[in-house]
C-alpha cells in the first residue's frame, strides 16, 4: 500500500515538472514579450533591448527554463516584471484577503450541503428533495459572474444596502465594515459551490442507503437516527471528502471570478491582470502553485482512499 | 421516478430546440440590426420598441442577444464535438494498449481534469491573441478528460462480458472487438458526458469573453455584453440582466437534458472513483 502511494506520488512529480516545462515552453514560444502586451506604448527598441537582457529573456529557451528550474529549487520564484518585486512577496500581500474568502466560502458550504444533502437523501422523491435536487441544478447553471452582476444591481444600487467593491471603506477598518463588503462576494461563492456539493452529498448518502448492510441493520430492528449516524454517515464520508479535497481548484476559479467582479483585492484578480500583462515569473509561479495545489488535492484523496476503505488495497 | 426524469428530459430539449431555433432564426426574429448604433437612444430602458433596452451605443440588446446565441452555441457545440473526439480516442487508446500508455494518458487526463481549466485558458489565451478559433480549440482541449476516463473505464467494463469473449472465440480482431462490439455500446454514457460538456464550453466562453479574453467586440456574445455592461450597472440593469439570463438558461437547459438522459439510460453518477487508473 504505501509502494503504491509513493509510485503515485512519483508520478505526481512527473506530471508536475511536465506542466512547468510545457507552460514555460508555451508561454515563451509565443511570438512577442510582455512590453508588447501593451500596443499604446511606444519604447525605444534599445531600451527594450537592454530590459529583456536584464532579464535574461534573450536567452535561449532552454537555457531559460534550466535557470529558472533551478532557482526554483532554490526557493527563489523570480522577480514580477511589472511590479519588480519577488513574486513571493506579491502573493503573501494577497493570500490573507483571498483565504478569508475562500475558507469561509468553503466551510458554509460544504457544512450546509452536508445538512441540507442528509436531509434530502433520507427523503428520496419528497418535494423537498425535488426541490433540492432542482435549486442545486439551477446552482450549478448559474454563471457566477453574472450571479455577483445582479447582487450588485440588487443590493448596492437599487436597495443601496451594501458596497459594491473593495475589502473595506477607506478609513474604516472596523470588522462590521469587511462583512458588510464580503456579504455579496461570500454569498456569490458559497451558493455555487454549495450547489455542486449538495448533489455529492446527497448522491453519496443514497449510494449507502441502498446497500445491503443497511438493510440488515435496518432489520435488526435500529432507529433509522442512530442507523444515520452510526452507520450511514461513516461510510458516505470517504466520498464527500473526496469530492470536497477535489474540488479546491475549481473553489479557487470561483474565487478568481468573485474577486474580479467585486474588486476583491486578491490573488484571483491580481492573476487575471497579472496573466493579462503576460508577467511571466508570475504566470509560471500561479501556474505552478495551483498544479501542485491539484496534484497534492488527488495525492490525498488516494490516500484517503487507501487509508479508509480497505476494498482498494 | 420515471415521471421526473422524463419531465427534466423534456423540459431541458424543449429549452435546447428554442434556443437553436433562436440561434437559426435570429435574422428572422431580431426587430434590428445587432450591430446598428444609435446614440440618439443609449442606454433606453426595455420598451416596445427595444424589448431588452439598448446599449451604451443605442444598439438593441435584443438584437445582439438573438445573434449571441448563435456564437455561444456554436462554441459549445464544436468545443464538445472536440473534447468527444479527443476523449473517445484516448480512452480507446488507453484501454487498448494498457501499460505504460495508460499510465501516462490517465495520469495526464487527472491532471487536466483538475487543473482550474479557466487558469490554463487565461494562459493561453493571453499567450496567443484572443480569437473564437482559439477559444474553441482552448475549451474542446480542456474538456477531454471526463470524456476519456468514461471511454476507458467502459471498455475495461465491457470487455469482461460475455459478448465480447465470444466474438473473440469467432475469431474477431482486436480492432473489430473495439469497434463493433465495445464503442456502440460505451455510446450511451459518451452520449451523457457530451450533453454534459456543452454547459461547460458555454459557460468558460462566456467566463473568458466577460474577462475581455474570448470573442471580441463587435461581434456579439452574451460574455461580452455582460463586460460592456459592467460600467452601467447602477444606471442600465437590463443591459447585464438579458445576456446573463440566457447563458444561465443554455446552460440549464443542457445540464437539465443531461440529467435526464442519464437518469433514463440508467446511467449512474458514481461518486466512486475510477479506482483502476
Amino acid at each position: 500500500m504505501i509502494l503504491s502511494l509513493l509510485r503515485r506520488f512519483a508520478q505526481t512529480l512527473l506530471v508536475l515538472f511536465g506542466v512547468s516545462a510545457a507552460t514555460f515552453l508555451a508561454m515563451h514560444a509565443a511570438p512577442g514579450h510582455p512590453l508588447q502586451a501593451n500596443p499604446e506604448l511606444r519604447l525605444d527598441p534599445t531600451a527594450v533591448e537592454r530590459w529583456l537582457q536584464l532579464r535574461q529573456l534573450d536567452q535561449p529557451l532552454l537555457s531559460q527554463y534550466l535557470s529558472w528550474l533551478s532557482r526554483v529549487f532554490r526557493g527563489d520564484f523570480g522577480d514580477s516584471l511589472l511590479y519588480n518585486r519577488p513574486v513571493v512577496e506579491l502573493i503573501a500581500e494577497r493570500l490573507p484577503s483571498t483565504l478569508l474568502l475562500t475558507v469561509t466560502a468553503f466551510c458554509l458550504a460544504l457544512f450546509l450541503a452536508i445538512v441540507i444533502g442528509i436531509y434530502a437523501a433520507t427523503r428520496q422523491n419528497s418535494w423537498l428533495d425535488r426541490f433540492v435536487c432542482t435549486l442545486s441544478l439551477a446552482g450549478i447553471s448559474v454563471p457566477n459572474f453574472w450571479f455577483g452582476i445582479v447582487l450588485i444591481i440588487l443590493f448596492a444600487y437599487r436597495f443601496p444596502l451594501l458596497p459594491s467593491v473593495g475589502l473595506r471603506t477607506p478609513g474604516d477598518g472596523s470588522l462590521l465594515d469587511i462583512l458588510r463588503h464580503m456579504l455579496m462576494p461570500l454569498f456569490v461563492m458559497v451558493a455555487g459551490n454549495f450547489a455542486h456539493y449538495v448533489r455529492y452529498v446527497r448522491s453519496a448518502i443514497l449510494d449507502v442507503l441502498n446497500q445491503d448492510y443497511i438493510r440488515a441493520v435496518r432489520s435488526r430492528g435500529l432507529q433509522e437516527k442512530e442507523i444515520l449516524y452510526r452507520h450511514v454517515l461513516p461510510n458516505a464520508a470517504i466520498p464527500i471528502i473526496t469530492i470536497a479535497a477535489l474540488s479546491l481548484p475549481r473553489l479557487f476559479t470561483g474565487a478568481m471570478v468573485a474577486e474580479y467582479v467585486f474588486g476583491w483585492p486578491g490573488i484571483g484578480r491580481w492573476i487575471i491582470t497579472s496573466t493579462m500583462a503576460r508577467d511571466y515569473p508570475v504566470i509560471m509561479t500561479v501556474n505552478l502553485y495551483t498544479a501542485s495545489l491539484v496534484a497534492m488535492a488527488n495525492f490525498l484523496a488516494d490516500a484517503l482512499y487507501l487509508l479508509i476503505d480497505p476494498r482498494t488495497r | 421516478m420515471r415521471l421526473l426524469n422524463n419531465s427534466s428530459l423534456f423540459f431541458g430539449f424543449t429549452l435546447i430546440t428554442g434556443l437553436v431555433m433562436i440561434a437559426i432564426l435570429a435574422p428572422l426574429l431580431a426587430t434590428h440590426s445587432p450591430y446598428q448604433t444609435d446614440v440618439d437612444n443609449w442606454l433606453q430602458a426595455p420598451s416596445q420598441q427595444h424589448l431588452f433596452g439598448t446599449d451604451r451605443l443605442g444598439r438593441d440588446i435584443f438584437s445582439r442577444v438573438l445573434y449571441g446565441a448563435r456564437i455561444s452555441l456554436t462554441v459549445g457545440l464544436l468545443a464538445t464535438f472536440l473534447s468527444v473526439g479527443i476523449g473517445t480516442l484516448l480512452g480507446l487508446m488507453a484501454s487498448f494498449y494498457g501499460g505504460l500508455i495508460d499510465m501516462l494518458i490517465m495520469r495526464f487526463a487527472d491532471i487536466v481534469l483538475v487543473f482550474p481549466s479557466l487558469l490554463l485558458v487565461l494562459t493561453l489565451v493571453a499567450i496567443f491573441e484572443p480569437a473564437i478559433w482559439l477559444v474553441i480549440l482552448v475549451i474542446g482541449c480542456t474538456g477531454w478528460p471526463s470524456v476519456a476516463r468514461l471511454v476507458r473505464g467502459e471498455v475495461l467494463r465491457l470487455r469482461q462480458s460475455d459478448f465480447v469473449a465470444s466474438a473473440r472465440l469467432l475469431g474477431a480482431t482486436n480492432r473489430r472487438i473495439i469497434l463493433q462490439h465495445l464503442l456502440p455500446n460505451a455510446l450511451g454514457p459518451v452520449l451523457v458526458a457530451a450533453t454534459l460538456c456543452v454547459p461547460a464550453a458555454v459557460m468558460t466562453e462566456a467566463g473568458l469573453s466577460y474577462l475581455g479574453l474570448g470573442v471580441q467586440l463587435p461581434m456579439p456574445t452574451w460574455g461580452n455584453m455582460l463586460r460592456d455592461a459592467q460600467a452601467y450597472l447602477r444606471y442600465a440593469w437590463w443591459y447585464a440582466f438579458f445576456p446573463g439570463l440566457f447563458i444561465f438558461l443554455t446552460v440549464f437547459s443542457f445540464h437539465l437534458a443531461g440529467e435526464g438522459l442519464r437518469q433514463a439510460l440508467g446511467i449512474d453518477r458514481s461518486t466512486r472513483r475510477n479506482k483502476s487508473a
